[in-house]
């Protein structure tokens, strides 16, 4: 694969994963760090900075996950509360995009608008926020509102969310606040005034933030499902793609985009980013042992029945990881085995008919399985090779740039920035300054039409 | 200064430290029309250097801790109508606690204590964002419970019916019972933020590479809180906080907030209007200590005071009188719930002498106009109290609690003895 020729040159966009609460984070290495202490965070976002990344990520997750009733141990556990960590990390970054995964069942639009709204103006423009939902009754047994999100209505709910959080963004206009110390008059009229009554929220009232640095913070979703991809092509800045092979990359991507252009939207205008993972290596051998190194550490014999414990939904500790895959089926119908973690498995029997046809053929062992089939998109090589293998992939159109992440917390992101960075920079596909003050400048995307006259023509 | 950052002041004999000096930031000030006056910066309100600029200058003078004022809607005077559409007042207010986060790593030594709205929010949320400022803030933070009885505030998230109160209607007592409940609820709240910051034992993480295990999960509780309001379960994503537990406080006026304080809080924030109301009121708080059985650790009572500092009291009163005239309230004056005073350095250190003289454990300075009267506390009146050993001459603890005087060390209720 090589880059097209007669096409203008794609910049790369970068977000930067701090890894966390999963099992690709190699905590048990000397040199891994706190996952809790400021400093971990501030040294990954300047990091990032230093190499002129988009944006920094955080995931989240708001119970600590079980396994059959129990605190799961293996994995890091604990991370800090999203929106503060961010805030903070604000204070000590100057371009980075300041990005929060926020769950839309478990806060209301107005919090959330003004939440991201404060983040936004606190940053100067750098708020992001990426849309989650939860249908799942055991982290809401953490919250007032509890689990009870009918499946059905995720999307309903998030599609509504999003739209309030839009219209209280939008109501203040850019020149609403008047500040006339003279006349004594501090803002316009109706300034703030928001009513909205829908299925999921009935709310009203004033918003005390005015319109801030981006107007609208970025907002990014995820979308597989056929419904998920025209949620998020239909409102999304970016979306997160959860298909790191080039192959897959670009059906999705050429999917995602067309339906956003169905939407009436400049495909331009939504951004693709899968997630990925990198090795590198002085040389493509070394690169290679290392990653197959780092597979086996992340994927323990335990962690691999553990990863399929979530698929078959029972315990499989009896199982030799080095035997074959379980001859069980999966317990379709019985409480969550493991709980507070991601549903990536949604149909169960078609995953365990893939796996076992995959073990079957390649002669795979349990771990060997779950080592190949669950391993993201990583790029493994020198810092030429994985600088060429990024750029290829968003030229030919398998993304327009990564969410990428280390095993090593918080130094692991250093040898990206230090050596394939300037590489990436030298071919013309990155940046060597920021372009724009705002995350949505840097990202390309256009400002959100003035909300002056809708707001106008609201009030009259 | 001297070199190594200590002033120079009278000697402690009695060792119980200097009083707590706090500064409460509310916009461009406490006072309605302190936006309008000459030095305030009413168009900065929504930048993060505004608030890094006035946390630094507190803690330029050594002051404890800044709180950061916040409502769960936008900023009303207290007995204005939250929902009337005015356009000569502050409007706009950013989520304090996003504020404190922002200005942490911009400081070192000061408190960082966000009002936090409990009655329309999840306590989960609530207790590992402080948490998260802990640790941000390196043991640095606190908050300041609030109860919402605002209808208009209930309204921004639809969830639940409150009844508008109007001043007729607490004068009335007729708010009496909503007002109990939402205190009762606000207490559970913080209770349940206590619990989920105990939920991780200081030792959870044993990173255990024999094992694989990264916490030892007998030391992460689940906190099965069961209210009449909401039920939580825990653990806390969140691992327990620097401090421990982080400052507890809370703004109270009357008998019901007083028993709140007492039950759940670290330092209570008063109002008296003057000596007399200031020995009743810190003699009611302790009569509510004692009714709601509280134990270790009496309460820091704090006595809130609104200034306009000038050279003279003339001046003061000038500056005053300028400010009330913008206001539209130049013939009842600036009304507020604490006591104002327009003076000059030497009449706050006055009244800092009396109060802490009745017991009260400090002052909470509520400037009127930001940056004015928090420059001049800073360079008038803290260098007047250290004069006199009524203020800190160095910041001789790494954490709020150590400024304060509280136990550093704070016991687990989940640790197994």
């Amino acid at each position: 694969m090589s880059t097209p020729t007669g096409k203008p040159r794609k910049q790369i966009i970068l977000g930067a994963y701090l890894g966390g609460v999963n099992h690709h984070t190699l905590w048990h290495l000397p040199e891994s760090g706190s996952q809790i202490d400021f400093s971990t965070f501030e040294r990954t976002a300047r990091t990032a900075e230093r190499g002129r990344f988009d944006f920094f990520f955080l995931a989240e997750g708001l119970a600590l996950r079980e396994r059959d009733g129990q605190v799961f141990d293996q994995d890091i556990v604990g991370r800090p509360d999203t929106f503060t960590v961010l805030a903070s990390i604000a204070a000590v970054t100057e371009h980075l995009g300041l990005a929060a995964t926020i769950n839309a069942t478990f806060n209301e639009p107005y919090e959330l608008a003004r939440q991201i709204a404060s983040l936004d103006h606190l940053s100067g423009g750098r708020a992001a926020w990426n849309v989650v939902t939860s249908f799942d009754a055991f982290t809401g047994g953490n919250f007032r509102r509890g689990g009870f999100l009918d499946r059905s209505q995720r999307y309903e709910r998030a599609a509504e969310t999003i739209e309030v959080v839009r219209s209280l963004w939008d109501s203040w206009a850019a020149d609403d606040l008047v500040i006339d110390k003279e006349a004594g008059v501090f803002s316009r009229s109706g300034a703030g005034s928001f009513a909205h009554t829908g299925e999921q929220f009935d709310v009203g009232g004033w918003f005390g933030v005015p319109r801030s640095p981006q107007g609208h913070p970025v907002i990014l979703q995820a979308g597989v499902s056929p419904q998920g991809r025209d949620f998020a092509a239909a409102s999304s800045d970016a979306i997160f793609s959860p298909y790191g092979r080039f192959d897959e990359a670009r059906d999705y991507y050429q999917d995602v985009k067309a339906r956003a252009a169905g939407f009436g939207r400049d495909p331009n205008h939504l951004k693709i980013l899968p997630s990925a993972s990198f090795v590198l290596g002085a040389t493509e051998a070394e690169a290679q042992e290392k990653a197959r190194w780092v597979r086996e550490e992340q994927v323990t014999g335990r962690t691999a029945q553990i990863l399929l414990e979530q698929i078959w939904n029972r315990d499989l500790s009896a199982y030799d990881p080095d035997g074959p895959l379980p001859d069980v089926e999966p317990a379709l119908d019985a409480p969550s085995f493991i709980a507070g973690r991601a549903l990536t498995h949604a149909d169960r029997p078609a995953t365990v008919a893939r796996l076992r046809a995959q073990a079957e053929a390649n002669g795979w062992s349990l771990r060997q399985t779950v080592i190949e089939e669950f391993t993201r998109g990583s790029f493994v090589g020198t810092p030429t090779q994985v600088a060429d293998a990024l750029d290829d992939f968003v030229q030919n159109d398998g993304s327009d740039g990564f969410v990428i992440g280390s095993h090593l917390v918080p130094t692991g992101l250093d040898e990206l920035v230090d050596d394939v960075v300037p590489l990436l920079q030298e071919r013309g596909s990155l940046r060597t300054e920021y372009e724009g003050t705002t995350l949505r400048d840097n990202l390309g995307l256009p400002a959100p039409a003035c909300a002056g006259a809708t707001v106008e023509a609201a009030r009259a | 200064m001297t070199t190594d950052g200590s002033l120079t002041a009278p000697q402690d004999p009695a060792g119980r430290g200097a009083p707590i000096v706090a500064v409460a930031l509310d916009g461009a000030g406490w006072h309605p029309a302190a936006w309008r006056e000459p030095g305030a910066r009413p168009e900065a309100l929504t930048d993060a250097a505004y608030w890094v600029g006035l946390t630094q200058l507190a803690e330029a003078g050594l002051v404890d801790l800044v709180t950061f004022e916040d409502s769960f809607g936008i900023p009303v005077g207290p007995w204005d109508d939250p929902a009337a559409d005015r356009t000569d007042r502050v409007r706009v207010r950013l989520d304090a606690e996003l504020v404190a986060a922002r200005v942490a790593p911009a400081t070192r030594h000061v408190g960082l204590v966000p009002v936090v709205t409990v009655t329309h929010t999840e306590p989960f949320h609530v207790a590992k964002a402080l948490a998260t400022l802990d640790h941000t803030s390196q043991g640095r933070a606190g908050w300041q419970v609030r109860a919402s009885p605002s209808g208009t505030e209930a309204r921004l998230t639809g969830r639940r019916d409150l009844p508008e109160i109007t001043a007729e209607d607490y004068a009335a007592g007729r708010a009496d019972e909503q007002v109990a409940e939402l205190f009762a609820e606000a207490a559970a709240v913080a209770e349940t933020v206590r619990a989920l910051w105990d939920s991780w034992e200081d030792d959870a993480e044993i990173r255990d590479v024999a094992t694989r295990r990264f916490i030892d999960r007998d030391k992460v509780h689940r906190v099965d809180v069961e209210t009449r309001w909401f039920s939580v379960r825990g653990p806390s994503i969140t691992p327990r906080p620097p401090q421990g537990q982080p400052v507890v406080t809370a703004l109270a006026h009357a008998t019901v907030p007083y028993e709140l304080a007492a039950r759940v809080a670290d330092v209570v924030f008063v109002t008296p209007q003057d000596d007399a109301a200031a020995a009743s009121i810190l003699a009611e708080v302790r009569a509510a200590e004692a009714r709601v059985g509280r134990t270790g650790e009496p309460l820091r009572v704090v006595a809130d005071l609104a200034v306009v500092l000038d050279a003279d009291g003339r001046a003061a009163a000038e500056r005053l009188a300028r400010l009330d005239a913008w206001a539209g309230q130049a013939e009842r004056g600036w009304v507020t719930d604490a006591r104002v005073l327009a003076g000059s350095a030497a009449d706050v250190a006055d009244v800092v002498e009396a109060w802490t003289g009745l017991g009260y454990d400090g002052v909470r300075v509520r400037p009127a106009v930001l940056p004015d009267d928090l420059d001049a506390l800073v360079t008038d009146v803290l260098p007047e109290l250290r004069r006199r050993g009524l203020a800190r001459t160095a910041y001789d603890a790494g954490s709020l609690r150590g400024l304060l005087r509280l136990p550093t060390e704070v016991p687990n209720r989940f640790a197994a003895v």
